[in-house]
């Protein structure tokens, strides 16, 4: 299988020499983990931390296509907005929960169900 | 490998086995703590990316205000001195391979697409005076409406948060 | 001093009340003394600056009109209106910067007046607020170079005058007056408009100059629309300055506090209305100012015979207030601009200060009964006074002033300019015939003086009505009779000419010159040229005339409420129905009660007959129709209709059963599912 060998081959050439496509992979699995978290947590703040990881992972890309100049500056400004809403989203989101905990005494989104049925 | 090479995968290495403690741990003040060391090795690698106001950014407003802001929230909601404080987990196996899918399919678009991209220059450039003059000028509007979103925001925490008075 | 620093300093007047008034109206109640001395310095140095700019347009651009004007907004071509386009400015000619003058003046002696007379109100720094808004609104008006920025000002005079006459609104005759107050101005203003956006309508701009430019270039015939233009703009004036018949409000307004009545309701907003046909004067055709001149009579002359048989102090110098406008605004209708605007600035003067003065007799008073604990006696009633001259005399003294100044008494403001408007009317009679003008013009006077002196007699001469309440009145504080003292020195002749008989000479009348007509000549007036051969012909006429009816007033007042030479209650008994219909101020309240409000009434009645029968029986027809039609289509309906609908609401209910199990409500399920068709998709694109 010479052709799966050149791949091989390639890649771990590729692996030490860090350049944009590393970057993209890290933010990958960043992104990876906080979609895992939004999935499987039941506890609503370890859910906006997944939340919180999903949009790192985003900035992460913007940033880095910025500076190997796929993207101009427009990228970094891009993630500067990204953090500003992130930052409002979790201060309304926190405010939400605090609400729910004081009326339901939890704060796991599965048994949050009264509109339900 | 050159020492950025170096430092990057070490940073890297911080940056994903912190932020999967922070999604498979069953504890949620270890999850709290370790997403500090996301953050913050997010934060290098900005820096690592030549983002040095986007990094002090990071720490400033993730680890100094996200993060504190969400410690709060489970102190306040957890029982902790009581022995609820395990972060259970509820369809582990199919978000297991789903997200096994989209990260490996991901790593496959990027690396396919991009693994050969011109370097970019290793000088040193501050991007801070650049980035505050793209803010003032072609982001003006979206940067206004930024700081308005951000007043509605803290009015409405505030009110969604207060207590209500029993009437 | 440059041009431009004179319109700057006219700015800075303009602008200081109004940023005494949002400091005011937001930290008021935290500022130390509830912030008074914020606005009355804010005032006191637009005062200090209004001197400046007078002083220096008189000496420097005697003759120059000098303004500043910027364009506010351009709508370009609009449809169905043409070019619309707003520009806004400022002018200070000889007229404004006199008003200026006014203006600040007044208020600054009413703010400070009033530190004394409000002290411990509720609503103490809102008070102030308001005075300083008003003053804006006021100086706005005054400087304002176009018609759009006059009628702003002039509506928010309206508001500051319901403002304030509601001040104490928990008094519910108080919020009735500031309603009735704005209402009433409504009507008028209603009018202004409209004759506002007729000239706008034809010369598409709203800046007197370019407006009379505009009326110059316009052919000599045909043009009959200017009078109407020309008096419609006049209504503003009515409704501001309680001209008949919309002098009803201004009475009732006395219930705000009293040195708002001093500053709004005497001295400056009143006199709006006269300001705005002294603006507006060039675009007056001949017959406009005859309506204009017999409003101002017939006003004059039902307002002063009111005033005789009131016995609230604050009624008496209101209605003398509406006499007095009736006065200016028929100089204006005759053409005697000088002198309408000359009296306008004297009656200021003097009208404060006896709106001020008798502020402060019943501030006394007030306190007098308060200390008896009697709180069944009206303090404004002049019929339980009697005798404060030896109490107060301070307040008696320059009450004294007041009264001759505007008595017409020589050496004091009034004689003069009352005899400029006199002799006026007589010139005006003499040129075109209506003679019924000057016989007013001179009854009018006489009666003045005769209200006026009854009002000093009883209430500070005689013996007094209770001599136990006398021990508790005492004079007021310094810093209301010090205004007091001020306004004295400025009702007397020599602030404005030295010449005491005859004020042709003095500064005013060489700044105030009457504006060339720019009506086409067939629409104008007698000439202005003949008109002052006239003023100057009867001038002596006019002032022995008035000399004498002043003289019999004072004497007859004397003879009647001093001497009781003449019994007042024979003649009052004698006179049984005449009295009655004074007292009840010519029935105008009632009149527009049983006319306007009644009809209102009755013509609801009608409509409601109508309804009730006409509208109701055809709606009811209908009904009848309608069901019978519903009866049947509502079979149709049960069997064919329903049926389909229950057909597809059973296919629909039996897919739900199947996909209700995947609608969990769970977000973290839904968000599985699709990223789970976001893969399927994926794969299908990248292997397919």
């Amino acid at each position: 299988m010479g052709a799966l060998e050149h791949v091989w081959g390639e890649f771990a050439s590729w692996l030490p020499h860090v350049q944009l496509a590393h970057f993209l992979i890290v933010s990958a699995l960043l992104f990876a983990f906080g979609l895992y978290a939004i999935i499987t947590r039941r506890n609503a703040i370890l859910l906006l931390m997944g939340v919180e990881l999903v949009l790192n992972a985003a900035n992460l890309n913007l940033v880095a296509f910025s500076h190997y100049k796929m993207l101009s500056l427009d990228g970094q400004a891009a993630a500067i907005f990204v953090i500003i809403l992130a930052a409002a989203e979790a201060a309304i989101a926190l405010a939400i929960v605090l609400n729910i905990f004081h009326r339901f005494q939890t704060v796991n989104v599965d048994e949050i169900s009264s509109l339900k049925e | 490998m050159q020492l950025f090479d170096v430092v990057f995968y070490l940073f890297a290495l911080v940056t994903i086995v912190s932020a999967g403690i922070v999604v498979f741990s069953r504890n949620v003040i270890y999850a709290a703590f370790s997403l500090l060391f996301t953050l913050f090795g997010v934060a290098a690698l900005y820096v690592m990316l030549q983002a040095d106001f986007l990094a002090v950014t990071q720490v400033l407003i993730y680890v100094g205000g996200i993060l504190v802001l969400m410690l709060f929230g489970l102190m306040l909601t957890s029982r902790v001195v009581s022995v609820d404080i395990k972060g259970s987990s509820v369809q582990t196996a199919p978000a297991l391979i789903l997200v096994a899918l989209v990260a490996g399919s991901l790593a496959g678009i990027f690396y396919s697409t991009w693994k050969s991209v011109p370097a970019a220059s290793s000088a040193a450039v501050t991007t801070t005076p650049l980035l505050g003059t793209l803010l003032m000028t072609t982001y003006l509007l979206p940067f206004e409406v930024a700081s308005v979103i951000l007043l509605v925001t803290l009015l409405g925490a505030a009110f969604i948060a207060r207590r209500k008075r029993k009437a | 001093m440059a041009h431009e620093t004179l319109i700057t300093l006219s700015l800075a007047i303009l602008l200081l009340p109004l940023a005494g008034f949002v400091l005011l109206i937001f930290f008021g109640r935290r500022l130390p003394r509830q912030g008074d001395w914020l606005g009355t310095g804010l005032i006191t140095v637009s005062f200090a600056l209004a001197v400046t700019v007078l002083v220096q347009k008189l000496t420097q651009y005697h003759d120059e009109t000098l303004g500043l004007s910027f364009s506010w907004i351009n709508f370009h071509d609009v449809p169905l209106v043409g070019p619309l386009k707003l520009v806004l400015g400022v002018q200070v000619d000889n007229l404004a910067a006199i008003m200026l003058c006014v203006v600040t003046l007044v208020s600054m002696l009413v703010h400070l007046f009033s530190i004394g007379y409000m002290r411990g109100d509720v609503r103490y720094s809102r008070y102030f607020a308001y005075l300083g808004l008003f003053s804006f609104s006021m100086l706005e008006i005054v400087l304002a170079d176009n018609l759009f920025l006059l009628y702003v000002g002039w509506e928010l005079v309206g508001i500051c005058s319901y403002l304030l006459i509601g001040h104490w609104y928990e008094k519910k005759s108080a919020s009735n007056a500031a309603i009735k107050a704005f209402i009433t101005n409504r009507v008028g203003d209603f009018g202004f408009l409209i004759g506002m956006l007729t000239l706008y309508a034809t010369f598409h701009t709203f800046n007197l100059r370019e407006l009379f430019e505009g009326i110059q270039r316009l052919p000599g015939d045909g043009q009959g629309w200017l009078t109407a233009a020309g008096v419609l703009i006049f209504c503003g004036a009515i409704g501001k300055s309680a001209q008949f018949p919309l002098h009803v409000w201004l009475p009732d307004a006395m219930e705000g506090p009293t040195p708002v009545s001093a500053l709004i309701h005497a001295a400056t907003m009143v006199a709006a209305g006269v300001y705005l046909v002294a603006r507006t004067f060039p675009l007056m055709t001949g017959d406009a100012l005859m309506v204009i001149a017999y409003i101002g009579a017939i006003t004059a002359f039902i307002a002063a015979t009111i005033a005789i048989v009131q016995n609230d102090i604050k009624k008496v110098l209101a209605y003398s207030t509406i006499s007095q406008l009736g006065y200016m605004i028929m100089s204006m209708g005759v053409g005697g601009y000088t002198g309408g605007f000359f009296h306008l600035t004297t009656h200021a003067m003097f009208k404060a200060g006896l709106f001020l003065g008798s502020g402060s007799v019943i501030h006394a008073m007030h306190h007098a009964l308060h200390r008896q604990n009697d709180h069944h006696t009206d303090a404004q009633d002049i019929r339980s006074m009697g005798g404060l001259k030896a109490r107060m005399p301070v307040t008696f003294w320059t009450f004294v002033v007041f009264t001759l100044a505007i008595s017409g008494v020589p050496l004091t403001s009034g004689f003069l300019s009352k005899d400029e408007i006199l002799a006026g009317t007589l010139a005006f009679a003499g040129l075109t015939g209506h003679a019924l003008i000057p016989v007013i013009g001179f009854l009018v006077a006489g009666l003045t003086a005769f209200y006026m002196f009854r009002v000093v007699i009883l209430t500070f001469l005689g013996e007094p009505a209770d001599a136990g309440r006398m021990e508790h009145v005492h004079e007021s504080p310094a810093v209301m009779t010090i205004p007091l003292v001020i306004l004295a020195a400025l009702s007397l002749c020599f602030v404005f000419s030295l010449n005491p008989v005859d004020a042709s000479g003095s500064w005013i009348a060489r700044a105030v010159e009457r504006p060339a007509t720019v009506v086409p000549s067939v629409l104008a007036g007698p000439g202005a040229q003949e008109f002052e051969e006239g003023v100057r012909h009867f001038h002596w006429t006019a002032m022995a005339l008035s000399l004498t009816v002043a003289g019999m007033g004072i004497l007859a007042a004397f003879m009647t409420y001093s001497w009781k030479k003449i019994n007042a209650d024979a003649i009052e008994a004698a006179l049984r129905p005449v009295h009655t219909f004074l007292l009840n101020k010519w029935y105008f309240d009632e009149l527009y009660n049983g006319v306007l409000v009644r009809g209102l009434l009755g013509a609801t009645v009608v409509l409601r007959w109508f309804d009730n029968t006409v509208v109701d029986g055809i709606v009811n027809g209908a009904g009848l129709v309608t069901r019978g039609v519903s009866f049947v289509s509502g079979r149709f309906d049960h069997y064919v209709i329903d049926g389909l609908v229950n057909l597809t609401a059973w296919v629909s209910g039996a897919f739900g059963l199947l996909f209700r199990k995947t609608q969990t409500g769970r977000v973290q399920t839904y968000v599985v599912l699709a990223l789970f068709s976001v893969m399927i998709f994926y794969f299908i694109f990248r292997l397919g």
